[in-house]
């Protein structure tokens, strides 16, 4: 990445590893709604399902695919971010640029390290654990991933933790997802505006669905 | 009415700058920002001090020669204004105005609030132009264009280079205004023939300069004098992605 010497192609490559990872969250979710499922009928299912996408090669590909994306994604925002700050001149004493533009949009470089943080804990407690992890079998003799996310959540500070990473990456996207396709050339004004309605509805979705899962089940179960 | 001022005050390039303070008495709200500077300026240069010195040229909000930060943002707080445009009827008596150049890397303080902004003649020199053999004035009406086409070109064209953009940018990004001349040739048709090279030419320029990238925060345009839309920004890099790709 490092011979990208041209802002606007690395820009694109944010776009696009950032319109991959938007994909790989909805996907993501979908598989996560089965925990809200009747607990009996949730545990076989969502271990059946952890089961069937660890062992599945084109899934296995994909996962490539993805933690290429996450590292590009993380490199390509850090060697940007020392660009633009060597770019900036000395600091204005008197400083009110901010009025001009939502705070979410500027500090896109501190909503993605809490998202980058949460995901290496994340990561470490689930993905890690499932594995090279020793977890108990279900009734069908499925490693039980469904029992461990349950038990991760009755703490209500992991619960709290990972909803405010939760709405880290829902700012994050609330800039982001428009923000992509200006990169790519979207240049349009019907369809830019049409991009930013669903990139605000797309944000909303996200957070409201991944937050919705560790307050049901500390709630509930 | 009466107005404090904290003005940046730099003896050349290499020196190092700070804020002074000033008072004025006698200040009409019908003065420009830049005719209440001329009156500072009496004022030093009857004491034997050295003005302040700051670009201007039209006074008129069309040349793009003006501009400061005022209170911390470029232009000072009215939208869609130059500095020689806003007037001070837009403060209060008793303000403290804070008075600062526009900094960034591309544009080195020269002296005081005077910039030197010859980063932007860089890149439109990369390309920002046609070529034509010169000669007698064509037809006008020999290339058939819309008029949405010539009123879109017309709004980039609108650009008056002063800067603002920079300024503002978090980054320091020089997009809007490189985007917005390009944009205004890819709009028509004389500009379609040589827009590839062109766009590589002035995006390739502006990246070896020292701006910044876009991170489409769109607070250029919202400090923007001309309200040059952060589209411009979109189409640039489609010209530009179309012409890497269509190599």
């Amino acid at each position: 990445m490092w011979f990208i010497k041209n802002a606007i192609t690395r820009k694109n490559l944010m776009a696009l590893t950032g319109l991959f990872l938007c994909f790989f969250l909805v996907i993501h979710l979908l598989g996560n709604l089965q925990l809200l499922l009747a607990p009996d009928k949730a545990q076989l299912q969502y271990n059946l399902y952890s089961d069937f996408l660890s062992n599945n090669i084109l899934i296995k590909i994909i996962s490539y695919v993805l933690y290429a994306s996450i590292l590009a994604h993380t490199i390509d925002s850090i060697y940007l971010t020392i660009k633009a700050k060597k770019a900036s001149g000395s600091p204005y004493v008197r400083d009110r640029r901010n009025r001009a533009s939502k705070w979410y949009a500027r500090q896109m470089m501190l909503l993605g390290t809490i998202v980058f943080a949460f995901l290496v804990i994340h990561l470490k407690n689930f993905w890690f654990t499932y594995k090279f992890g020793i977890l108990p079998a279900d009734a069908n003799g499925n490693k039980d991933l469904y029992g461990l996310v349950v038990n991760s959540f009755q703490d209500l500070w992991y619960v709290i933790f990972y909803s405010i990473a939760i709405l880290a990456l829902g700012f994050h996207l609330l800039h982001g997802f428009f923000s992509a396709f200006r990169s790519l050339g979207l240049y349009h004004p019907t369809y830019d505006k049409l991009v930013k309605s669903i990139g605000v509805l797309f944000a909303l979705a996200i957070t409201a669905g991944y937050v919705i899962i560790p307050f049901y089940i500390y709630l509930n179960l | 009415m009466k107005i404090h001022l904290k003005i940046w005050r730099q003896k050349d390039q290499k020196a190092k700058g700070k804020l002074e303070s000033y008072s004025l008495n006698e200040v009409d709200a019908k003065m420009s920002f830049l005719e209440m500077l001329d009156m500072l300026n009496l004022q030093l240069a009857k004491k034997g001090e050295r003005p302040v010195e700051f670009d201007h040229d039209c006074r008129e909000g069309i040349c793009g020669q003006c501009g400061v930060m005022i209170n911390g943002i470029a232009h000072g707080p009215l939208k869609k204004t130059t500095t020689c445009q806003l007037h001070m009827r837009s403060f209060k008596n008793g303000d403290t105005i804070y008075v600062e150049p526009f900094k960034s890397k591309a544009f080195p303080i020269i002296r005081d609030l005077k910039v030197d902004r010859s980063s932007f003649d860089e890149i439109i020199a990369a390309g920002g132009y046609i070529s034509v053999n010169t000669g007698q004035a064509p037809e006008a009406n020999s290339i058939p264009i819309t008029h949405e086409e010539a009123e879109s070109a017309f709004n980039s064209a609108a650009c008056i280079g002063c800067g603002a953009c920079v300024a503002t940018c978090k980054n320091a990004s020089a997009a809007l205004f490189t985007s917005a001349k390009i944009t205004q040739f890819a709009n028509l048709p004389q500009g379609k023939k040589e827009s590839k090279q062109r766009t590589v030419n002035m995006v390739n320029r502006m990246e070896e300069l020292d701006f910044g990238h876009c991170t489409n925060t769109e607070a250029c345009q919202v400090e923007c004098p001309q309200d040059i839309s952060v589209l411009n920004i979109a189409r640039m890099n489609y010209e530009y992605n179309k012409a890497k790709l269509t190599k």
